[in-house]
């Protein structure tokens, strides 16, 4: 069933339908957990995967080489096969103490009482705005994840000829599926003297025609209510100008944790995630956390191994075998 | 008169504040009026970033125009703002001395303000600051309460204002430049990027743009613009409720300065700079400035320092050479500009259609205010009050961030003002104006927004 009635209390209510929060779903269920209910506020479950349709996802847990959505939806499958609860469109907007959560669904809002509740509500790349950048907001400007979510799950393109600035992993991700839109990116810049990853971005770059700049920043963003060029500067002062029709913001990806912030749980303002014990389990018992959420530079797999990990503690912490919390 | 918007009483040239609110009174009083916008939705100009002050008028210079234009504005928004769903935050103000020289100044704003007869002002020391603000920064001295300063909806209020005037009447036309113009003695003739419109009285209010409209028309301007810029940084929901109070700097003779504010979203704001630009639509923000804004911000707040950014930008204030509103009749050509509308339209909007009313009046232009006009509700986006998804039925949350339903985004196709750029979407929505900026609903809202802007999100499909 896709919209069970919201409202009914639950062993275990786990916020966020990725990688993570199926893993440790599947894994409750198995460990014997009768009432699993997985909560996402999106249309469909799965989480970031849905809209990378490049690989590689699926390595170490399904032993192959797969693109995100046919991973995604082989995890909600499984899911439901070990009747695991899925509500989608459902919202959590506040945790409450003991596990108790608020909940928006067109349904009707209300509220739901799970024994525990796992927060895997992921990451977000951070914007234009949050990095202080100088310049206007116009159209054509984004971040991977939207540029991703447009092309895989609605077949349009937000630019033809971007920048891409940024050269973490994500970027690569990037550069994949502009290339597989049809999309020709003008360049790509890094602040650094040297890309952010070890993926071969020189060659990477070159192999897509790309030329990489590095040690450099944007000093200004030009156009009207479209992009239309953007001038650079580098390490040396030397300036330019480079025509573009997009300008795309890659990584610095940043925990999903408002939720978190917004509640009594206790939180890390340094890495942007709630205090957890070595058990996954937060400064309130009732809740545990894992994926993206605690340490937002993760793969897929990592995130659904952690979800497997936490799901045991959670199993344990029911029974009552998990050690109090210090 | 018939529904034809090239043969009008009144031409109202500009969509913004200023411009909505003159359509309104025009249509109120009875008269028939076209508003000529050149962009693809309202506020297009000083009117997208701003404040969002609702000014009681305190510190207006006192006797201007100005100062008069606010205190009616101000009362009639209080008048009328529940019939039309507008919202109010009834934050107060606290002008906040931070230091000694500051508190001297104390005296001369508490004349001002009893002169303009806003006489409810009062000293605070820092216990009492303490009481109503207790995140503000130990360093704090001293404050003067203004209870009547509030906060507003900076984009839903001319909404209503044009919504009403449609309602009753009027038209307008969007995408339509203001070219040139001609007036044979009787009517005016404006040549338009949308063809021909002929009126016999026009209110010019083409904010930053004001000057250049006059020159076209009239062939010469009494005032220059020289568009001042200023910058802001939005924080983080999460400290919304860090503060409740407007703080306001001791203001200096150039600026009302840095301010420190709750917006009608959730939001805690710092901002806005001082910055004279040659460049009307430049709205870019400057890293630097920014990172000062932040500084000055959580000096203020020291609970800011954990916040994230949300959102930047800057809004442009129409100014001219001289300090106050740049009003100006041509008798003679059935012509008055409403110029130099810098730092206080939002508020004196109201007024100042009242006041442009007198002047048409005085020009001539007599007609029965209309019997019953008819006023709707906008939809409410602000943050203290019930919003869309708290009702069942509205399909999806299409912005997670800014709680930003599928049927909100899908009402503002419709209507008598159907919307018409991305930016008027974010505008009368909020969608995609929170913390992810787009991240996680851009490509959602570029698909339900398909085939209904000019300039599009998605600029084609993907590999085709
Ligand atoms: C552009 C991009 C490309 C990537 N490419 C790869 C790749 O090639 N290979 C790879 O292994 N990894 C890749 N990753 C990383 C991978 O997607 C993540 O590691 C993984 O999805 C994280 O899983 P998660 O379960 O922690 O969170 P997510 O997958 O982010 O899922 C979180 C879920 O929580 C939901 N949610 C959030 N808040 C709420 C709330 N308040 N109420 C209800 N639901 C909520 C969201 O809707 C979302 O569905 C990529 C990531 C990005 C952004
Ligand atoms: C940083 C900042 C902070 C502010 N804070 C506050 C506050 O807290 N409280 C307050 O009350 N006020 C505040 N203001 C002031 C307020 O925003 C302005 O006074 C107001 O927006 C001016 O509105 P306007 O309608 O005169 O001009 P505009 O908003 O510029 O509107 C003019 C319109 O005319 C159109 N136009 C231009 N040329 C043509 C043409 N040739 N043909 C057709 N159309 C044309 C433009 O596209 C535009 O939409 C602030 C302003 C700024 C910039």
């Amino acid at each position: 069933m896709l919209n069970p009635p919201i409202y009914d209390n639950c062993d275990v209510a786990i916020i966020g339908a990725g990688p993570a929060g199926l893993a440790a779903a599947i894994r409750l269920k198995k460990l014997g957990i009768e009432n699993v209910l997985v909560l996402d506020r999106e249309s469909e479950p799965g989480g970031i995967p849905r809209h990378c349709g490049h690989p590689p996802f699926g390595m170490l847990e399904f032993a192959r080489v797969m693109r995100g959505p046919s991973y995604a939806r082989r995890l909600v499958g499984e899911a439901r096969r070990a009747g695991v609860g899925i509500s989608v469109r459902t919202s959590v907007t506040m945790l409450g103490a003991g596990g108790g959560l608020t909940i928006a669904s067109p349904q009707g809002n209300g509220e739901l009482t799970a024994k525990r509740v796992l927060l895997s509500t992921g990451v977000r790349e951070t914007p234009q705005s949050a990095r202080l950048m100088s310049g206007a907001r116009m159209l054509g400007i984004c971040t991977t994840g939207a540029l991703q979510a447009m092309v895989y799950l609605k077949g349009l393109i937000p630019f033809r000829r971007p920048v891409i600035v940024g050269t973490e992993t994500v970027a690569f991700s990037a550069l994949l599926t502009c290339k597989k839109a049809g999309i020709k990116p003008v360049a790509m810049i890094e602040g650094k003297s040297c890309p952010g990853t070890r993926w071969p971005f020189h060659n990477a770059s070159r192999l897509l025609g790309v030329p990489l700049f590095v040690e450099t920043r944007i000093t200004k963003i030009i156009g009207g209510n479209r992009i239309e060029a953007i001038k650079i500067i580098d390490g040396k002062g030397n300036a330019r100008e480079l025509a573009c029709d997009g300008l795309l913001f890659t990584g610095q990806f940043t925990p999903e944790s408002s939720l978190v912030r917004m509640s009594h749980l206790l939180f890390d303002h340094e890495t942007g995630s709630p205090v957890i014990d070595p058990f996954g389990r937060c400064s309130d018992s009732a809740y545990f956390a894992a994926g993206n959420l605690l340490q937002p530079l993760k793969m897929a797999m990592n995130c659904w191994r952690e979800g497997r990990k936490t799901a045991q503690w959670i199993a344990k912490d029911i029974a009552g075998s998990l050690p109090d919390r210090q | 008169m018939g529904s034809d918007s090239s043969n009008v009483d009144v031409a109202v040239i500009g969509g913004g504040v200023v411009g909505c609110a003159v359509a309104r009174r025009m249509a109120l009083e009875g008269a028939y009026v076209v508003l000529i916008e050149k962009a693809a939705d309202i506020l297009d100009g000083a009117s997208k970033g701003n404040s969002a002050i609702l000014h009681t008028g305190f510190d207006a210079p006192v006797d201007s125009l100005e100062q008069k234009c606010v205190r009616d504005g101000y009362e009639e928004y209080l008048g009328i703002h529940a019939s039309f769903n507008l919202p109010i935050l009834k934050t107060g103000a606290l002008i906040a001395a931070w230091s000694e020289e500051e508190e001297v100044r104390f005296g001369d704003i508490l004349k001002k303000a009893h002169d303009n007869g806003v006489g409810d002002l009062r000293l605070l020391n820092r216990s009492e600051i303490s009481d109503i603000e207790p995140n503000l920064s130990k360093d704090i001295r001293s404050a003067i309460a203004v209870p009547r300063e509030y906060v507003i909806d900076p984009w839903s209020t001319p909404l209503a204002y044009l919504q009403q005037a449609l309602q009753n009447g009027g038209q307008v036309l969007f995408n339509a430049e203001v070219t040139d113009g001609a007036f044979d003695g009787e009517r005016w003739q404006l040549n338009t990027m949308r063809g021909p419109v002929r009126a016999l009285h026009v209110v010019n209010c083409a904010g930053l743009y004001g000057d250049i409209v006059d020159k076209r028309a009239l062939g010469a301007s009494r005032f220059t613009i020289k568009p001042r810029k200023g910058q802001f940084v939005v924080f983080d929901k999460a400290a919304g409720k860090l503060l409740s109070s407007i703080v306001l700097p001791v203001p200096t003779k150039r600026t009302k300065g840095i301010v420190l504010f709750p917006t009608i979203f959730g939001n805690i704001a710092v901002g806005p700079t001082a910055e004279d630009q040659d460049e009307r639509d430049d709205a870019s923000v400057d890293r630097e400035i920014l990172t000062a804004l932040v500084e000055q911000a959580i000096q203020k707040l020291p609970a800011l320092s954990n916040t994230q950014v949300t959102a930047t930008f800057a809004g442009i204030r129409p100014a001219t050479e001289e300090n106050g509103y740049r009003v100006i009749e041509y008798p003679d050509q059935n012509w008055i500009t409403l110029g130099g509308i810098r730092s206080t339209g939002l508020s004196g909007a109201l007024g100042l259609a009242r006041h442009a009313h007198r002047l048409l009046t005085k020009q001539g232009l007599a007609f029965h205010p209309i019997n019953n006009p008819v006023v709707s509700q906008v939809p409410n986006i602000a943050e203290h009050l019930p919003r869309d998804y708290e009702n069942p039925g509205y399909g999806e949350i299409v912005c997670h961030c800014e709680m930003v339903t599928q049927r909100e985004i899908l009402a503002t196709m419709e209507g008598p003002i159907p919307v018409g750029s991305l930016s008027g979407l974010k505008r009368r929505t909020r969608a995609a104006m929170g913390r992810c900026q787009g991240f996680y609903c851009s490509a959602r809202i570029a698909e339900l927004t398909k085939g209904k802007f000019a300039e599009p999100i998605g600029v084609g499909d993907a590999n085709a």
